[in-house]
This record gives structure tokens, sequence and C-alpha cells, in this order.
């Protein structure tokens, strides 16, 4: 689905991920953690195409990264659902549109897909938020919601940002519990997150793999956690 | 830029509009710029399509044209314009030749001694309007028989004065062409910094947009649908005002001279309802150009 070939990254002056390999197969749940400022969003960032490596090759979908021009890098991510750690909206439209964005900009018609659109909502917990604004909503309805958006492509693959980043444990739950569904439901999903308890939550319900960034490296973490 | 995309630019879809906030203030802005850019084009066309017609005219009427002028005695006049007119009849490359009617004559001094001139009582001159042929005649020539036979005939072709009125002309409509240039390209340039700042204020949902895989022409589209737009209503509504006042200027006629018909005359009236569709067509490229550059920068 995702591979990363001996991947590196650096910014402006110093290198932040090197020699970075890694296969997210098809139904598989990746944990990505390590301290701030390791590299998870960076990483997650490469993973759609939000970043170029600046060493070895990104594939995704059995295709170079780098070879896709624009317009195949949007086709791409219509392709894999990113939750945003600071997940970002439209403001001036409602949450209930801003869930069916991706079906607007890919040209398909909201309206004809508004049962799944009120499904997805209930299951997210945001049908009577559905007309709010975004400013309105919490910090947990937007974790909620991005997730939501993130998910009505019906995409292969899930990335979330720290999705458990400002809510409380019973959100983050919560948030978890859909990922799982998610998972379930084969999709593939990676999540970033420094929250150790969430991992240990997880585990308990899916067959969840733990991958570590440390000195610039991804490890895979022992069962320890 | 392909076929298509410009289809999908244009093509109205009122969901990809609403992802774009709507924008009071600027809106009105980019209408009234390009109103009143449109009303200036339609002034600017008239002068030129004007001073276009002006110098074609100056150019063809006097360059056919000569005038005689017979200075002498009272008694002697008639004698010698009797004689110049035979002299001219007999000279090859000239078509016409007549001599002037004293009402003619009044007519041409009324404007500078008014009506009712009692020509009789003043010395003036009498004149003969000549008509050159093709191919023209040889002034050099005729003006050495005319001196020897006609003593007070003075010949005027009207080089003199024609070559300058003509120079003159040709720069105003020089000038006009260059300010309707100057008015589209400074067209251009508001709108690609009204562009620019409504691609600036909507850079968060740009981004969004760019990352739940929307297209760089879905993106672009919202908005130089939206310019495109103002653009084309601002110019049609300053195309009517400006057609409006040319058409409100008085008509051409004798007494104004050139002053006057400075408005469309037939079809001319056509060209600025060319300007509506140009300036949308200006706005539509630099709101491309502007969204292209805004969106190169974004992964």
């Amino acid at each position: 689905m995702i591979e990363l070939d001996k991947v590196g990254y650096s910014y402006g002056g110093g290198e932040l991920l090197s020699d970075v390999s890694v296969r997210l197969a098809p139904g598989s749940f990746h944990f990505l953690t390590g301290p701030s400022g390791a590299g998870k969003t960076t990483l997650l960032k490469l993973c759609y195409g939000a970043l170029q490596p600046t060493s070895g090759q990104v594939m995704a979908f059995e295709q170079d990264m780098r070879s896709l021009d624009r317009d195949r890098t949007a086709l791409m991510r219509r392709r894999i659902g990113v939750v945003h750690q600071d997940c970002r909206f439209l403001d001036h439209l409602p949450v209930s549109e801003n869930v069916a964005l991706p079906l607007m900009v890919s040209g398909r018609d909201p309206r004809s897909e508004a049962e799944n659109l009120g499904e997805l909502m209930a299951w997210v917990g945001l049908s009577s938020r559905a007309d709010a604004l975004p400013p309105e909503l919490s910090g947990g309805e937007r974790q909620r919601a991005a997730l939501a958006r993130a998910v009505i492509m019906s995409p292969d693959l899930v990335l979330a940002d720290e999705p458990t980043g400002n809510v409380d444990w019973e959100m983050s739950q919560r948030l978890l519990q859909l990922l799982v569904e998610l998972n379930r439901m084969g999709k593939t999903v990676l999540i970033a997150t420094h929250d150790l308890s969430l991992i240990r939550a997880a585990k308990a319900q899916v067959q969840a793999r733990v991958l570590r960034i440390s000195d610039r490296r991804l490890q895979l973490a022992g069962a320890d956690l | 830029m392909s076929k298509g995309t410009i289809r999908s630019l244009l093509m109205g879809d009122k969901q990809a509009d609403r992802v774009v906030p709507p924008s009071g203030f600027t809106a009105q802005l980019t209408l009234f710029v390009s109103g009143a850019m449109a009303f200036l084009a339609v002034f600017a066309l008239a002068l030129s399509l004007a001073s276009g017609r002006l110098a074609d005219r100056w150019a063809e009427e006097l360059a056919r044209a000569a005038t005689l002028r017979i200075n002498a005695p009272r008694d002697q006049r008639a004698a010698q314009t009797e004689a110049a007119l035979r002299i001219l009849r007999q000279t090859p490359g000239v078509a016409q030749a007549r001599a002037l009617s004293a009402e003619e004559q009044a007519a041409l001094l009324a404007p500078w001694f008014g009506p009712e001139l009692p020509l009789d009582t003043l010395p003036v001159p009498q004149l003969i309007e000549i008509v050159e042929g093709e191919p023209g005649y040889d002034a050099a020539g005729l003006r050495l028989r005319l001196q020897a036979e006609v003593p007070g005939a003075v010949l005027d072709d009207h080089t003199r004065w024609r070559a300058p009125l003509v120079d003159a002309a040709n720069s105003l409509r020089r000038l006009a062409l260059i300010s309707i240039l100057l008015i589209g390209g400074a067209t251009a340039a508001m709108i690609t910094l009204a562009a620019n700042a409504a691609l600036a204020a909507n850079a968060q949902v740009i981004e969004v947009l760019r990352l739940v895989g929307a297209l760089d022409r879905y993106i672009a589209g919202a908005f130089v649908r939206r310019f495109t737009l103002r653009a084309l209503i601002g110019a049609a509504v300053g195309v009517a005002l400006g057609m409006g006042g040319v058409m409100l200027l008085p008509d051409a006629s004798e007494a104004g001279g050139f002053l006057t018909g400075l408005g469309f005359r037939g079809l001319g009236w056509l060209f600025p309802l060319l300007i509506p569709p140009l300036g949308a067509l200006v706005a539509f490229a630099a709101t491309w150009a502007a969204a292209r550059r805004v969106l190169k920068e974004l992964s």
C-alpha cells in the first residue's frame, strides 16, 4: 500500500529522518510514536505526498510518489484519508458540507450520497451538530469531524496525526474505537501519537504494530509497551 | 492550458463556487475598477477611431485639392479669373477647376466676419478650387505659366499645412491606441492584485482543498470564475455608460469643425462591445496566472 525505502528527509539544516524503510501492508494497523519533534508528522506527510523525501523512495499504491504530477498526486490523495493534527476546515461551510468536501471536489454529487453522509455523521456522533460551523465545534468534535471527512471517500488507507491530541481520555477512547472499526472494515490505519496509554488500549482490541522514531531512525518497538 | 481545462475553469459549478467564502468589499472594488477602465476604454476607442477618420479625410481631401487665389484690382478680376480657368483647363492632371461664387466665399468667411458680409465692398480675392486628377499636375510648371499670363494668381496646393494636420491626427490616434493598451495592462495589474489578495486571504481554504484531493483546476476555477464574471459585469456596465456618454456628444457638423464627430460611426459602434469580453479575458488570464503561482507553492 505504502512503502518507504531507505527514505531520508532533511530540513534546511539538519537531517530529521534517515534510512527509514517500512511497508504498510493492506489491512494493517500501525502506531507511530516518538518524542515531540522526532519527525512523526514529517513521516506522515511523506506518506501522502505533502513532502518529498530528500533521499530514498516512497511508493504509494505501486507508484513512485516522485513520478506523480500535481493532478495525479491529488487523485492519489482521494485514496488516502488524512486526519491532521490541526484539523482545518472551511470555516464558512457547515460541518456536514465540510465532511462531504472530498466528494464535492472529486466531482461527486454530495446529495446523491446524503444517506451515507447521514450514517457517517451518526457514526462519529455529530448528527446533531451537522449544521454548526467548524469554529463552533469543541476540540473533540473537530477531531471526529476530521475523521469523518477523512473516511467519506472510503479510502484504502487512513493516516491520523495525533487524533487524540487535545481531547479528554473518554473522547480519545471513542476516536480510537472508530479507527479500530475502520481497520476491521479492512482499511489500513497509521496513527501518529505520543500517548502510550492509547497504544496500550488499542493493543487489547486489535493487532497493532508500533513503530518508534528514535535518533532519526524508525524501529519496530517491542511488545513491552 | 488545454481546452478541457479552460472549460472546467469556466463551467458553472455552484458547489465549487461555495467553497470560496463570499467576499463583499473586494468584489465591489473589482467591479468598480473594471467598470471604470471599460468606461475610459470606450473614450480612448472613440478618440482613436475619430482621429483615424480625421487623418484619412484630411489626407484624402487635401491631397486631391488645391486653391488658386487671384489678387487683382476689381476691374481686372473677372478677366484674370477667366484666363486662369482657361489655363487650368488646358493643364494636364487637373480634373476640375471651378471659380467659387460670391455666396460660397461669403460662407467661408462667415465664421470670422459673421453672416451678411458685404463682400462687394471688400477687396476679397477670387478663389478657384482645383481638383487634381490622376496622375497629378506639375505644380512648378503651372506656377510659371500663371506668373506669365495671370500676374495676380497664387497657387496654394495645401501641402504646407496638410502634412502637420495629418501628422497631428495620426499622433492622436497613436496616443489613443497606447491609452487602450495601458488601460488593458492596468486592468490586468489590478485584477492580479485583487486575485492575489483573495488567494492570500483564502490560503487556508486552498490548503484544505488541496489536502482533500482537489485538482488545481478545481481550486483555481473557483477563483477564476469569480473574477472573470466580476470583470465582465463591471466592464459591461462601464461600456454601457461610456457609450451613453459618447452618444450624448454633439453630432459632427460643418460649424463645429473637426472637434465634433468624436463619436462612433456605423460599424464603429460594435467596437466598444468587444471591451467586456476582452476585459473578462484579461481577468481570466490574470487570475489563472495568480492562482497557479499560489498553488505551485503548495505540495
